[in-house]
């Protein structure tokens, strides 16, 4: 048990390259956070609205990304809809898609949970200032659930960033990906790199959730 | 689709999800344990401890399981440490559902009045009973729905066991169609089975919510 891999983590450009690795997770998560909280938005607006039709495919949707483990819709659009529609979907697009899908669904329902807590009373003055829908819900409703649901989306960011880790399972080179190429190079000089790599990997995720987890804790308490 | 793949590839979905289950009841089961004594310790502000498990939950909640996987199979056996694929499923996703667990059960504790604890007390029972007969009887009902979220929750994470090469719903499909290039077949039986193992659980979920809030009318 001579090294633990730290000296291999240092040599060449190793550690850049699990950098460059943690951004790839990074980028797919900020892209789909942004397209999921506007999606949301929409979405969740119209989960309260009262129409039948609509709130029924609307709860199949949420109940369908619930219960689909996020891996599995993965393989369904990366290799399902790829075969059925003879597309060529690249695994980034794949992957932006599958996190938006399930990132709007989640967003909705913190959207709608949001939207349910401002009193009628909010939406009848509305309305006797002759406002419509939109105007309603554009002036009045959603700027009052910001404050709730700021930190709810800051939430959403670090789920999505461990969310993201699954993205080696369809092929992109992230940062376990990297990892497991840096074990493989060094097999033979350095056997136990395994540990400090996969170490650093640990952290690397850790160091990059945990402030934004406490920072959606702080705003919480300070907001609620 | 052809059916006949679909008869042909059924007892092997079978097996995993056997597996799947197996492996995701014990881990739950851990998860369960893990919270609910992590729970008590934040509950009574035990010193050292305490800090002990906030360190654990800040770090499991934020890194993936995958992650926490690869380092507890891969990494663990260079310092000696080695664990079957199995025992590493159970251990990673009852270290990560402990996690989710502490808070819940924590939430649920706090919701219990203050009047309830010093009830108890002036009845003469120690801070053991207090918590075993008045207490968590009450916390347990509150974090019901909660529970069950955790649970869906973490049997879904199962799918990433695949990485650790243990034979799950996941690990099935994906070698099937690297085999036999059937992918529809093969992602509409995992779809199927997913749903068999979720669907009860999460109309459970609901069923049990509405009663919680039934229960709660008359407050």
């Amino acid at each position: 048990m001579a090294s633990l891999g730290i000296d291999v983590l240092f040599k060449g450009t190793n550690f850049l390259r699990l950098l460059q690795g943690l951004w790839v997770s990074i980028e797919i998560s900020l892209i789909s956070v942004v397209l999921s909280i506007l999606l949301g938005l929409l979405v969740g607006v119209l989960m309260t609205v009262n129409n039948k039709v609509l709130h029924a495919i609307l709860k199949v949707y949420l109940e369908t990304v619930r219960i689909m483990p996020q891996m599995v819709l993965l393989f369904i659009v990366y290799f399902g809809t790829t075969r059925v529609f003879g597309w060529d979907m690249s695994a980034e697009s794949s992957a932006i898609f599958v996190f938006t899908f399930w990132g709007t669904a989640e967003m909705g329902d913190l959207v709608r949970g949001s939207i349910k807590s401002i009193p009628t009373i909010q939406f009848e003055s509305a309305a006797a200032l002759g406002m419509d829908k939109v105007q309603t819900y554009f002036y009045i409703i959603l700027p009052q659930t910001v404050r709730r649901l700021i930190p709810l989306s800051i939430n959403l960011i670090t789920r999505m960033i461990k969310t993201t880790s699954l993205v080696m399972m369809i092929g992109i080179v992230e940062v376990l990906k990297v990892a497991q190429q840096i074990i493989e190079a060094n097999r033979k000089t350095s056997p136990n790199a395994a540990f400090g790599i996969f170490l650093v990997v640990f952290l690397l995720y850790f160091i990059v959730c945990w402030p934004i987890s406490r920072l959606a804790t702080y705003l919480e308490k300070r907001w609620a | 689709m052809d059916k006949d793949i679909l008869i042909e590839y059924l007892p092997l979905y079978k097996e995993a999800l056997l597996l799947t289950l197996k492996i995701g009841w014990q881990g739950i089961i851990l998860a369960f344990v893990i919270g609910l004594i992590g729970s008590a310790i934040l509950h009574f502000k035990v010193a050292v401890l305490k800090s002990i498990v906030g360190v654990y939950i800040e770090i499991f909640r934020n890194t993936p399981l995958l992650v926490q996987l690869f380092f507890i199979y891969f990494a663990l056996p260079k310092v000696g440490i080695q664990v079957t694929a199995e025992a590493c499923g159970v251990l990673g996703l009852g270290l990560l559902g402990g996690a989710y667990m502490i808070e819940t059960f924590r939430s649920g504790l706090e919701a219990i009045p203050v009047i309830q604890t010093e009830s108890a007390e002036s009845l003469g029972m120690n801070n053991f009973q207090v918590l075993w007969h008045v207490i968590l009887p009450q916390a347990i009902t509150i974090s019901v729905p909660g529970l069950l979220a955790n649970v869906i929750f973490l049997l879904k994470e199962t799918s990433v066991f695949s990485t650790i090469s243990l034979m799950d719903l996941m690990f099935t499909a994906k070698d099937l169609i690297g085999m036999y290039a059937k992918t529809i077949e093969c992602l509409f039986l995992l779809v199927v089975f997913y749903l068999i193992m979720l669907l009860p659980i999460s109309i459970l979920g609901a069923l049990v919510e509405r009663r919680m809030r039934y229960g709660q009318f008359g407050d």
